[in-house]
């Protein structure tokens, strides 16, 4: 199984390296040919804006956008968390996001770079602690009915999945700890 | 809401920016328009200035942190992260910068230093901290006083890459020889680098750097962006080589593109067309000032 991380920007070789960990095939997607041979997407931490422009100049929107409504797996971490939300608020006017699971976060919403921080996260189905990187993180405002909540901080969801979606506000490839990506992989290629 | 187990400024949250920075283009704007440019154009951060180096080595005189309301005006502009410049050793200013909510400290060789001895002792802030370096002893000595990314200097304001193609010559060839090396060298090495051992045989253990490294000082073509990108920096900086050219728009943003694209040929040169004049550039030589030369 290949499993593709969106490398237009960001923290997208950390990905790989925690895959790889994983005995996972690991590749680079910056072109529509290269999203076309994965059975799984990463989108990572970056800035959202910047992706979100790269998006559309790279002509990955649409095939993944499609890819996304005919279930492909994916997991969004942070920025990569904004680009799956149903709705962006604080966002720019023109920012975009797939809709791919029925959340509204709202960008930088734990504050600037002096508010970010790490934070020991109770994660439903692990059973230690799992160690939480969270870098100008987004909160989220707005969980849809389908929307199963796995881990929370001071009230408000962190790490979300709906089906093979997956999001954190956090930065799981930031760890070293490669159980979030572990239950992903379960999730996304579960027989 | 209760702030619970939250820690702040640790040194995994002020890398982790640095993380989130990779592959992407940091533009240098001196007002509240270049700013939006800058995002607009798929920025990945703002550095605010007051002058940029182009202006800065033609005006001469002291240069210095900029106006508070100046970085407050670009902070309200943009969603983007806002990195801010204090003189080489001026903690003080790096104070207000942080009290200011700024994203990022670059502790700058591009305004006048305020210390011929000491940098800032960067482990005090829970703001993070870029420094430049133009070898690897001075990288290692800046992560050592707490810099949490670096950038090779080369030299700001000219839109001239030689000097920023040297220093990541020689910081990248540097590593690559450390991790060649036994042991029992490791000494010798962090004699010679003069930097602490216990980072030399680190670099020596991972064969990179223990912060991010990107590049600054002298790119002005998406060309420039795709050579420092494949010689190995993970981001770049883009001071004068944005706002000094015929059309910044869309020179940023091929900047930005061709940071994406670094070791895709057809895409660079689908990007580097129709882009205009780039910034005149400056031959070394003719330099009176070489502001790599600052810092110690």
């Amino acid at each position: 199984m290949k499993v593709g991380v969106l490398a237009l920007q960001g923290a997208f070789a950390r990905h790989l390296k925690v895959l790889d960990g994983l005995g996972a095939s690991g590749v680079e997607v910056r072109t529509p040919g290269e999203l076309a041979s994965v059975d799984a997407l990463v989108m990572p931490g970056g800035e959202s804006t910047t992706i979100s422009m790269l998006l559309d100049s790279s002509g990955l929107r649409r095939p993944i956008s499609e890819r996304l409504s005919s279930g492909l797996p994916v997991l969004g971490t942070c920025a990569g968390m904004i680009l799956l939300a149903a709705r962006v608020t604080d966002g720019r006017s023109d920012q975009r996001s797939f809709g791919a699971i029925d959340l509204d976060v709202q960008r930088n919403g734990y504050g600037r770079q002096v508010d970010s921080f790490e934070a020991q996260l109770a994660v439903a189905g692990l059973d230690e602690p799992f160690h939480g990187v969270f870098i100008r993180a987004p909160v989220v405002e707005r969980i849809g009915e389908d929307v199963e909540v796995l881990a929370w901080v001071d009230g408000s969801p962190v790490l979300c999945r709906q089906g093979t979606v997956v999001v954190a506000a956090f930065h799981p490839e930031m760890s070293n700890d490669d159980r979030i990506h572990g239950c992903f992989l379960d999730w996304a290629f579960a027989v | 809401m209760t702030e619970s187990n939250r820690a702040t400024g640790t040194q995994l949250v002020k890398r982790g920016l640095a993380e989130m920075l990779k592959g992407g283009v940091i533009m240098d704007v001196v007002d509240p328009e270049q700013a939006k440019i800058a995002e607009d154009a798929g920025a990945s951060a703002v550095m605010a200035l007051e002058r940029v180096p182009a202006d800065i080595r033609r005006d001469g005189g002291v240069a210095r942190m900029s106006d508070p309301e100046m970085i407050e005006g670009i902070k309200e502009a943009v969603t983007i992260p806002v990195m801010a410049k204090a003189r080489i050793g001026h903690f003080a200013e790096a104070q207000i910068l942080q009290a200011l909510g700024v994203d990022y400290v670059d502790e700058s060789e591009v305004l006048t230093p305020a210390d011929e001895a000491h940098h800032i002792d960067k482990w005090a802030f829970t703001v993070p901290f870029v420094c430049g370096a133009t070898n690897l002893g001075e990288a290692l000595r800046r992560i050592s006083e707490g810099a949490c990314m670096i950038r090779s200097k080369g030299e700001a304001g000219t839109g001239n890459i030689v000097e920023a193609v040297r220093h990541l010559r020689s910081i990248i060839g540097d590593i690559g020889k450390i991790t060649q090396a036994e042991s029992a060298e490791l000494f010798d090495w962090a004699k010679r680098l003069q930097a602490p051992l216990p980072l030399v045989q680190e670099v020596a253990d991972t064969g990179e750097l223990p912060v991010p490294m990107f590049c600054a000082g002298g790119i002005a073509t998406p060309a420039d962006a795709s050579l420092v990108m494949q010689l190995g920096a993970q981001a770049v900086f883009v001071g004068s080589g944005i706002f000094k050219s015929d059309d910044p728009a869309p020179r940023a943003r091929a900047i930005v593109e061709a940071t994406t694209n670094f070791a895709d040929p057809s895409a660079l040169a689908k990007v580097s067309r129709g882009l205009g004049e780039a910034m005149p550039g400056i031959e070394l030589g003719s330099l009176e000032t070489r502001l790599a030369d600052r810092g110690w």
